[in-house]
């Protein structure tokens, strides 16, 4: 049976082993933007053994380059999750537990999750004025030479999630 | 004499296509909303609708990805033309983009700083009376699922059906369905593509006049609805609110078709004036 479930970050293990794909989730708390280039960024300070400009443990990673206007935060939805794939094993592994996105994920972002208990949300894709208002709050975190691609810490109330893919590796797109 | 201000014209149409959901979307996607009557989809669906109305009133763009800003430009005869008029079209979406907010999508394919406008205008002479110019912003979630397919003259209609679904149903949840789909049937590869981009910009609500045609695309979105995808992936009968196919004459020796997809946020502004006694500035 889905459920609708009210969360808060930091998403421990508990939290995440009690969601089920298909179930809906409010969240609110901490999450960080971050899209394609700060993924290559944040894999490539890992590989390195360099410390990361955020606290990945137990963190919330939000696919999605925000649009900005006079210093407001503007539309904020979420991006393609499929082509930040290749970057998840080393986040994953580094604390990363959540990540939350629009779109199906390979086969093996599904087996990471599950190895490391984490959880894939998604959310209302192209709503992006709708999305923005459950952000109260957001400052820069990272890489603000990546323009539109840098790592921002939102603070988010009651942010609307659907489970994508839970900790079990259940995954609501399996079927297409 | 009427006075034609191209950057004045062009930074409104950038604005109103970003912020303004189109009408005949609008209609589409209420009519599915209508009648969808399974819950998550029929939720999705509500989501969007109240997205179209909360841009308006805060002014601020209905995606995130306020797209790659093409220009389509029709110029009819007893207009002159010139370089320097691309230039204020372009001057005019740029600043549209900065003042407003819109993002600097735009990127040299190797990385670099991100700009707001990547000068892609489609220019066209055209034999109507009616001067037009349409900025249509086109987000990469869906505009990375395009489909080109050059298939042999005896080809037949239902195996190019079988590829425009295959095509439709491999873009996915992630190219943010309910979609409208662009299909172009002729001419080059490069222009077949161009026909399903210039589809999106037909209105989506209304039948072709072509008859044949219309009962193709009908065809066509029936059997997309029949996959199951459904807004945001989440099932129900609607993946697809409306399929546009647009032909033009092609080589004896093969048959090209091109698949544009587009999200549901379908955006384009269009200004149109009649070319008698109009100075362009």
């Amino acid at each position: 049976m889905k459920k609708t479930v009210k969360l808060k970050t930091p998403l421990v293990d508990r939290i995440i082993k009690s969601l089920r794909a298909g179930d809906e989730v409010k969240l609110s708390g901490v999450i960080y933007t971050a899209r394609d280039r700060a993924h290559k960024k944040l894999a490539g300070l890992l590989t390195a053994n360099k410390t990361l400009p955020l606290d990945i443990k137990n963190a919330v990673i939000y696919y999605c380059g925000p649009t900005f206007c006079k210093g407001k935060l503007g539309s904020c939805g979420p991006t393609t999750a499929s082509r930040m794939d290749n970057f998840l094993k080393p986040l994953a592994k580094a604390g990363l537990r959540a990540t939350i996105g629009k779109g199906k994920r390979s086969y093996a972002v599904r087996e990471i999750i599950k190895k490391h208990r984490g959880v894939y949300f998604v959310t209302y894709a192209g709503c992006a004025a709708y999305l923005s208002n459950f952000i109260k709050s957001y400052k820069a975190a990272a890489f603000p030479e990546l323009g539109p691609e840098a790592i921002y810490e939102f603070n988010v109330v009651d942010f609307p999630l659907i489970v994508g893919i839970d900790a079990y590796g259940e995954d609501i797109y399996s079927d297409i | 004499m009427r006075e034609i201000n191209l950057e004045k014209i062009s930074y409104e149409l950038a604005l109103r296509a970003n912020i303004n959901l189109r009408g005949d979307c609008v209609r589409l996607i209420d009519k599915a909303y209508k009648s969808e009557k399974s819950t998550l989809p029929k939720q999705a669906l509500r989501i969007i609708l109240e997205n179209s109305v909360i841009a308006i009133e805060k002014k601020i763009p209905i995606c995130q990805d306020t797209g790659l800003p093409l220009v389509f430009i029709e110029i009819p005869e007893g207009v002159k033309w010139e370089r320097k008029y691309i230039d204020k079209i372009n001057r005019g979406i740029s600043k549209a983009y900065k003042e407003a907010g819109l993002r600097a999508s735009t990127v040299h394919p190797f990385g670099g700083k991100t700009s707001f406008n990547p000068d892609i205008i489609h220019l066209e002479f055209s034999r109507r009376k009616t001067l037009s110019i349409t900025v249509f912003p086109k987000g990469f979630g869906s505009e990375n699922k395009s489909r080109l397919k050059m298939f042999n003259p005896t080809v037949s209609k239902d195996e190019i059906s079988d590829f425009i679904v295959t095509s439709v149903r491999d873009a996915g949840p992630s190219a943010c369905p309910p979609f409208f789909v662009g299909i172009g049937i002729g001419g080059t590869s490069d222009y077949a593509l161009l026909l399903a981009k210039k589809a999106l910009l037909e209105r989506v609500d209304k039948p072709n006049s072509d008859e044949p045609l219309r009962l193709w695309e009908r065809k066509l979105l029936k059997r997309i609805n029949s996959t199951g995808i459904g807004p945001m992936g989440f099932g129900g009968n609607y993946t697809a609110l409306s399929v546009k196919i647009k032909m033009h004459p092609t080589h004896i020796a093969g048959l090209p078709v091109g698949v544009n997809i587009s999200c549901h946020a379908l955006r384009s502004a269009s200004f149109k004036v009649k070319a008698d006694n109009v100075k362009v500035i």
